[in-house]
């Protein structure tokens, strides 16, 4: 479990990033954090694995303070993948980056090998076991970013804007594979300006504006909320915008991504076609 | 990454910030010499004290006090390599000579980077440019130089995000001996270079894209002018140089060897 008590922080520019935040993420929550750029997501999050301490007030991760440990013994807990896989990668193959981390934190050679061959083949690099990570494409990067740090197998999973430079079907392939991640009961906060992936993974939402928390709940109902999503900067799912037009026919207008839409839709349509 | 910081241009209406870049390059070739021509410590710490009103008047003290807290690790090191070789090398530990070439060196490291610090503080890249350009450097140079420079803040920002990544997968930096030590930085330097020369490339791409070098002989909205407080500083300068020659070759300036003995 991760405690955020009344954090505080400042960059050394002066930019007060965090202004008395507070947050209690569960063993197995879905967590998408939101909001505009300079809101203070990244910031929150590098908290949670104390690559940032907070100035003031607390951030404890399974009942230890954040201030007492090393990143390396929180990263053991609290995996963290970069937005920009290029930052992370500089190992000659595939296979050694994805076993950078396991040999730092010292598993023994034989899980290492197994751990490697199973994130690989989790995300669908197997086939580049021997390749480069520079000669990867964009998306197969991030993808080995993913890997790397799922291979030591955390029990939170931090992403931070995991969809950028994403094609469509990869950008649903991860969806998916977030989703089960958080079936198999991993916590797993995702940082994103991206309100439709949002809206398809359905997680509970904290929304940031100006170094604060300013909602925290389902994701429903608050990206259906026109005063909290315009004060967030972020702009309403398109079925949330379609249904608010159609409310003149008795649609509902709290609907957020396209499964719900079609089904109240066939609904709509079998009524109307009633003699 | 504070040191970095000491190197950043800021942007302050001083009478430092309005000199000639021409003319303070000068006066930090002047301190350089000067520093280099001199291994006793009274005028190294004059020297480094010279240069304090500089700082005071560009209004610039934060960011070059975060430059020497940055070059502190760095000095130290050279004081400590020197000693120990002066001690090594067959130095008597009882001789004040120990203490003072190693103590001369830092200080001497201290007063470059000091200078530099100014100089970069208060010299915008584009009047750098400017300079470099209007002394018949050609304009690539001026450019990839400048450029360089702009970018340095940008790769040290870059530097800082590659280690919280790497910090994050169980790196120490600080564990290990020193060997180990100086490896932990291989998972740091790849990324850096790696995205150094992505950028320098993706740069490249979109000049060109922006018609780089289309025009042969290139003009300027801006053109630098000597006025009176540059020539001030250059007649300063020179004259620091000629005493400092004449110091050097007529007088003996006192060691803390020669005053404790």
């Amino acid at each position: 479990m991760i405690e955020v008590k009344g954090v505080c922080f400042a960059y050394p520019t002066g930019v007060e990033a965090l202004k008395e935040v507070s947050l209690e993420i569960r063993d197995g929550d879905f967590v998408a954090i939101m909001g505009s750029n300079g809101a203070g997501k990244t910031t929150l999050v590098k908290h949670f694995n104390g690559l940032l301490k907070p100035a003031s007030g607390e951030v404890f991760v399974d009942g230890v303070s954040t201030r007492s440990v090393s990143t390396a013994s929180l990263a053991r807990e609290v995996g963290f993948v970069f937005q920009n896989p290029d930052h992370q990668l500089f190992c000659e193959t595939v296979e050694e980056e994805v076993a950078y981390a396991l040999k730092n934190f010292g598993f023994e050679e034989g899980i290492v090998k197994s751990r490697v061959t199973w994130a690989l083949n989790l995300l669908g690099l197997t086939q580049y076991r021997q390749t480069s990570p520079f000669m990867l494409s964009g998306g197969e990067r991030k993808r080995l970013a993913l890997a790397s740090v799922l291979a030591w197998d955390p029990q939170v999973v931090v992403l931070d804007e995991p969809t950028i430079g994403q094609d469509y079907e990869q950008k649903e392939k991860l969806r998916q594979f977030i989703v089960q991640l958080n079936a198999q009961g991993k916590t797993v906060v995702v940082v994103t300006h991206d309100v439709e992936f949002v809206a398809d993974c359905g997680p509970r939402i904290v929304l940031m504006a100006e170094g604060k928390i300013v909602a925290d709940g389902d994701a429903k109902e608050i990206l259906t909320n026109k005063e909290l999503t315009f004060k967030a900067s972020i702009v309403p799912p398109q079925m949330t915008q379609i249904f608010v037009g159609l409310a003149d026919f008795g649609l509902p207008t709290d609907v957020i991504n396209v499964h719900e839409a079609r089904r109240i839709l066939l609904g709509f349509l079998k009524e109307e076609e009633k003699p | 990454m504070s040191v970095f910081e000491g190197f950043r241009f800021r942007h302050v209406h001083s009478p430092i910030h309005h000199l000639d870049p021409r003319v303070k390059f000068l006066y930090v070739l002047v301190v350089f010499g000067i520093a280099i021509a001199f291994l006793e410590v009274f005028p190294l710490v004059l020297l480094f004290l010279i240069q304090i009103p500089f700082v005071l008047l560009a209004r610039v003290q934060r960011e070059w006090i975060r430059s020497l807290k940055g070059a502190l690790f760095l000095a130290i090191l050279i004081f400590a390599v020197n000693l120990a070789f002066g001690y090594f090398g067959g130095t008597s530990p009882s001789s004040m000579f120990l203490w003072e070439y190693p103590l001369a060196m830092s200080l001497r490291f201290l007063v470059l980077v000091e200078s530099f610090s100014i100089f970069f503080l208060t010299t915008s890249p584009d009047h750098l440019s400017l300079a470099l350009e209007q002394s018949h450097v050609p304009y690539e140079f001026c450019f990839a130089f400048t450029t360089a420079i702009r970018f340095v803040p940008v790769l040290a920002e870059e530097a800082q995000t590659i280690m919280d990544a790497q910090k994050a997968r169980g790196l120490e930096l600080e564990r290990g001996n020193f060997i180990k030590r100086v490896k932990n930085y291989v998972p740091i330097l790849i990324p850096l270079i790696v995205s150094a020369i992505r950028r320098s490339l993706e740069l490249a791409e979109a000049m060109e894209s922006r018609a780089w070098g289309a025009t042969q002989k290139r003009t300027n909205l801006y053109v630098l002018r000597l006025k009176s407080a540059d020539y001030t500083l250059i007649i300063a300068s020179l004259g620091m140089l000629v005493c400092s020659i004449y110091l050097r070759l007529y007088v003996a300036v006192p060691s803390l060897t020669m005053l404790l003995t």
